[in-house]
């Protein structure tokens, strides 16, 4: 039954169509919550009573870097569908996902950099944490890179699965560096066991805007899958008939 | 989801070289990640100062949290001393320059130095480290309020 769902989904013309009838719902979403979130986020959450108004970076830090490792594991969970499988909407959204990932990575370092300067007195630390994330940054590149250094787009995708497949063992080590080696930077305050460690006025916005990543995530996802789509299946009989109907 | 019997046996091949490989790496890394375990920590704690575990030639981070009404400044320059403790060991820190804005006492910090003859803890960084822990300022007051009268009533049983 997924299967067959999955089976469907993955033909590119019904990907097509069904994802261009997503985009404006996936939109007004994405608004929505950002609206919310950000409105909760600056202005009804209280000051931190250590911070103050500083700690407000957390809404876009915070989700940033959630989104740069979860958008990694989708990355290679569908670059390892598409080797085995060889399915080519999963290879399409693996290479689709890597700039995207990359951008979210750089923005929670650069936020967290501007958030640790006042707070710690640096801007930057050889960390456990820190040092992860920026290979994670650096993991993306090189995916990007790799893929356009491969003429083929089939090869290329299949190179860079693997490469990306190799990197995933990074993303445990970046959630749980802060656990197993002594840091500067602070434990989880959320993805923890108990209770989380900050006041619920402060936590809705903060979730609500990790909802709105998750949301922009998929609406780039779409538009660049859509793209590298279009480009891969030139000339082909059901891009012509989209094409002509316009 | 994935019927493994029902597979081609390519496919499973190709599935099972992957798990293999994402396997294997992580071997890798664990093993790796255990032999630089001491150059993974970013700092020592005041226990290991005070059992001798810490370098004694040349410059490490000392992390702990500055003890309550220990910090001192003699004379008019940015001269600080202050004791740092890991709620085991205390060791006496000091420092000149200027400190961050989280610094204070009760406050958990990372100080990069050498330890000196004497064994006070020179440092040539102080850096704070925030907990976290996120709440507005009323909910701090009225846990500190509570923590106080708790201790209060403690004090007064005796």
């Amino acid at each position: 039954m997924i299967m067959r769902f999955l089976h469907k989904f993955s033909s590119p013309p019904y990907f097509y169509s069904i994802s261009g009838r997503l985009l404006p719902w996936l939109t007004v979403l994405f608004l929505a919550l950002l609206a919310y979130g950000l409105y909760g986020g600056l202005v009804t959450a209280p000051a931190d009573y250590q911070q103050g108004d500083s700690f407000r970076i957390i809404y876009v830090h915070v989700p940033a870097a959630w989104m740069s490792m979860f958008i990694y594991v989708v990355m290679a969970v569908s670059g390892a569908i598409g080797l085995i499988w060889r399915i080519k909407l999963a290879e399409i959204v693996s290479i689709s996902s890597a700039p995207i990932g990359a951008s979210f990575t750089l923005l929670a370092l650069i936020t967290g950099s501007l958030w640790g300067k006042p707070m710690w007195g640096t801007w930057w630390v050889w960390d456990a944490r820190l040092t992860s994330e920026l290979i994670l940054l650096f993991l993306y590149l090189g995916v990007i890179g790799l893929y356009s250094a491969i003429e083929d787009n089939r090869t290329a995708s299949r190179a860079v699965a693997i490469l990306a497949l190799v990197g995933v063992v990074n993303i445990p080590i970046i959630h749980y560096s802060v656990e197993w080696w002594s840091s500067l930077h602070q434990g989880p305050t959320v993805t923890k066991f108990a209770k989380p460690s900050i006041h619920i006025d402060m936590l809705i916005p903060l979730l609500v805007m990790a909802g709105a990543f998750k949301v922009y995530y998929a609406i780039a996802l779409l538009l660049r899958c859509r793209n590298e789509l279009v480009q891969r299946e030139q000339g082909s009989r059901w891009l012509d008939e989209i094409l002509e109907n316009k | 989801m994935i019927n493994l019997l029902k597979m081609k046996p390519q496919r499973r091949n190709r599935l099972s070289l992957i798990l293999l490989m994402v396997a294997g790496v992580s071997v890798a890394a664990w093993f790796g990640l255990r032999s630089f375990n001491e150059n993974l920590m970013f700092f020592f704690s005041t226990s290991d100062v005070v059992e001798g575990k810490a370098p004694k030639d040349h410059l490490f981070r000392l992390g702990g949290m500055v003890v309550k009404g220990s910090v001192q400044r003699p004379g008019e320059g940015l001269t600080v001393k202050f004791m740092l403790t890991d709620m085991a060991k205390e060791v006496p820190v000091e420092y000149t320059g200027i400190l961050p804005d989280l610094f204070r006492e009760g406050q958990g910090i990372i100080a990069n130095g050498k330890l000196a003859e004497n064994g006070v803890f020179v440092a040539q960084e102080v850096l704070a480290k925030h907990d976290e822990n996120y709440m507005p300022p009323e909910v701090a007051g009225s846990m500190k309020t509570a923590a106080g009268q708790s201790n209060g009533k403690g004090e007064s049983g005796k």
